[in-house]
């Protein structure tokens, strides 16, 4: 069904936990700066420890995304990006070394058929896909097409869920459970949410998936505050801005470099 | 109810349309809000509470004019439903002053509002001095500009208008950045949003609050001419003044519906609003719906010469309705439009709002079709959902007046 993935989700979280340390998860958006440039970074954070990593595609009506993703996205929108490269940024991603992750709001999915989406992803090597758009409830297709393809399917949960809605999303997911420990976008924070570890309990009591937590983690110290507790700690934005900031590839690729390392660092150091 | 309301209730669907399509983070606040509107609706003091509001303030039930000149001169009898003499100048204050008597009940002391034209941020700006709520309308940069009268207003009202750069800057722009407050601050939060799409309840509840139009129009006609008309016009935007004006008359099989959307420069220019007519089957902003978008689903920005209908996509009730063949949506170009405008500003001394002269256009559009199939001079409700006051940049340069 997927010859091309290498590792699969639960793989790396099984090997993180048997190493004593969470598994770091980073986000890059396909097609920035480009899409050959997007491809290098992504296994620049692959080879400086990333365990699992998410490729976002941007999208034209990105809500859930902070100013960081969205200068990103923005920027990869006006460069041309399609699904076609990201497939392509997929394929070329996959055998090297983590389980990739598509992370997609899911107006470009149900455009492109669902089925096809799940096929064409599956053949490209990924692993599955994050949908912070798509609850449960309305995902029918998605939840056929993935177990078609044996594809990982990971919902949302958040502090504001509640027992009930956060039992039924952690038994939809497969691979992990995301929970978005901050209700706000996407974005570097100065401090780690007091939430997140309660919410981490929760889900844990729920289900015997791994819990992994998103939104403001900035740099090694944050990702084993949140090591300590969660089996997975999601980068995004900071990692993003490395390559924002950065007056070059190769400079960007630098400081993505580094702070991966401390980001990696830190998750083994709970 | 009927087995298809009850449906649509728990589930918040139209047929395939509507539903949540949000982050998990909005799901409690979108069920609390279901649940104090469904607690309200069933609540005679919300409802006296609601209906003396639109009486004493906000001047409704608004008249149905039978508009002589404007007959005589489309060979129909037309009847204006004259939301325009609403207070705050549009159908828009029906929805605003339902959803800040709910947010009070909720005990949320913040609003946030997206507007396009700034009808809806005036009517929230409004709503919110009334009930002494915080409130906040997030505005395309682009539309400050066209609607610099209504930032104004709004600001005269006391809300503060956040000027939106992002994407497109204009109407879907300001929906993202207010669902962005939204998820942030949702405990303190109600998101007054301004038309009948989004996620569930908003389709539902909204159409609910705007519905007294048609409700109206359907007395009021009864009355004056002892009958139906043989059909509703309105404008569609995001489709809340439409869905106000049809919902009374869907199970009038004699009555036909028609929303006509802004057809820009024209629909095969690309440059145009017509969900219905130029878009496709997709999700925006919570719900499955119609939408202008490319073959990778990411939104086309959309084209109107009016604020309020330069939107890429629309409440999911009209989407089902459109695909039940229930309701008929056409759309009507900038020019069309504006010759509309004129038209009713010399023959009834009525400025409309850019938006509602799309409906007066597609009403004598449709006006000889409708006398040949009913052998007869037809009679025609348009929703003159808004009064033209912001328009008169706009209009005075189109024409030609301005430069
Ligand atoms: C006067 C007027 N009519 C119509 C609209 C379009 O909105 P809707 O389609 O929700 O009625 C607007 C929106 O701003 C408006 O101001």
């Amino acid at each position: 069904m997927n010859p091309l993935a290498a590792v699969r989700t639960a793989v790396a979280f099984e090997k993180a936990r048997a190493a004593g340390r969470a598994a770091l998860v980073g986000y890059l958006p396909a097609g920035f700066p480009t899409v050959d440039g997007a491809t290098t970074a992504i296994r620049t954070m692959i080879d400086a420890g990333a365990d699992i990593v998410e490729v976002g595609f941007p999208y034209s009506d990105p809500v859930m995304d902070g100013p960081v993703i969205q200068r990103a996205t923005e920027a990869a929108l006006a460069g041309g990006i399609h699904l076609a490269d990201l497939m392509r940024t997929v394929e070329a991603v996959s055998t090297a070394g983590a389980p990739v992750l598509v992370m997609t709001y899911w107006n470009p999915v149900e455009r492109y058929g669902v089925a096809r989406f799940a096929r064409d992803l599956a053949n490209a090597g990924g692993a599955g896909l994050i949908t912070p758009d798509l609850i449960p409830d309305e995902a029918d297709e998605w939840l056929a097409a993935s177990d078609d393809h044996e594809l990982d399917r990971v919902f949302l949960v958040a502090p504001s869920s509640g027992q009930q809605r956060m039992a039924m999303t952690a038994q939809a997911c497969r691979g992990f459970v995301y929970a978005a420990s901050v209700m706000g976008v996407t974005g570097a924070r100065a401090t780690v949410s007091d939430a997140a570890p309660v919410l981490v309990e929760q889900v844990r009591s729920l289900c015997d998936q791994p819990v992994a937590v998103g939104l403001g983690v900035t740099n090694g110290e944050q990702a084993a505050q949140v090591a300590a507790y969660a089996d997975g700690v999601i980068v995004g934005s900071a990692l993003v801005r490395c390559l924002l900031d950065a007056p070059d590839l190769s400079s960007g690729l630098t400081a993505l470099g580094a702070l991966s390392r401390d980001l990696a660092a830190g998750v083994a150091a709970r | 109810m009927s087995a298809q309301g009850d449906w649509e209730h728990r589930l918040g669907h139209f047929g395939r349309y509507g539903g949540r399509f949000v982050p998990e983070a909005l799901i409690a606040a979108l069920d609390q809000l279901d649940e104090a509107y469904r607690k309200a609706s069933g609540d005679p003091a919300f409802t006296e509470e609601f209906g003396r509001l639109l009486r004493e303030y906000a001047n409704c039930p608004s008249p149905l004019y039978l508009a002589e000149r404007l007959s005589a001169r489309a060979g129909a009898r037309i009847l204006l439903k004259r939301e325009d003499l609403n207070h705050t100048g549009a159908h828009k204050v029906r929805n605003v002053l339902g959803q800040a008597l709910l947010t009070k009940r909720m005990g949320k002391p913040r609003i946030i509002a997206e507007t396009g034209a700034g009808q809806h941020g005036v009517a929230s700006a409004t709503a919110a001095a009334l009930f002494d709520l915080e409130c906040v309308v997030y505005m395309g940069e682009e539309d400050t500009r066209r609607q610099a009268l209504n930032v104004t207003r709004m600001e005269l009202l006391g809300a503060r208008v956040i000027s939106v750069t992002t994407g497109s800057r204009t109407l879907k722009d300001a929906i993202n950045e207010a669902l962005r407050d939204w998820v942030t601050n949702v405990d303190t939060t109600h998101y007054l949003l301004g038309t009948a799409a989004g996620p569930h309840p908003f389709p539902t509840m909204v159409r609910q609050f705007v519905s007294g139009i048609g409700v109206e129009a359907r007395q009021q006609c009864l009355a004056a001419i002892g009958g139906l008309p043989d059909a509703v016009c309105a404008c569609v935007g995001g489709g809340s003044n439409a869905i106000g004006a049809f919902h009374a008359f869907i199970p009038d099989p004699g009555v036909r519906l028609f929303g006509f959307e802004a057809g820009g420069e024209g629909v095969e220019t690309g440059r145009h609003a017509a969900s219905i007519t130029g878009g496709a089957v997709g999700v925006l902003h919570g719900a499955r719906t119609y939408l202008l978008q490319d073959a990778d689903g990411q939104t086309i920005e959309s084209h109107s010469i009016s604020a309020g209908l330069d939107y890429p996509a629309v409440g999911p009730e009209h989407a089902l309705l459109n695909d039940q063949g229930r309701a008929a949506y056409e759309p009507v170009t900038d020019a069309e439009a504006m010759e509309a405008f004129g038209l009713l500003c010399r023959t009834e001394g009525i400025i409309p709002a850019i938006e509602s002269s799309h409906a007066v256009a597609g009403a004598l559009r449709i006006v000889p079709r409708l006398a040949e199939e009913l052998g007869r001079e037809p009679t025609i409700v348009i929703c003159l959902s808004g009064r033209g006051d912001k328009d008169v940049d706009t209009a005075g340069r189109y024409f030609g007046m301005l430069s």
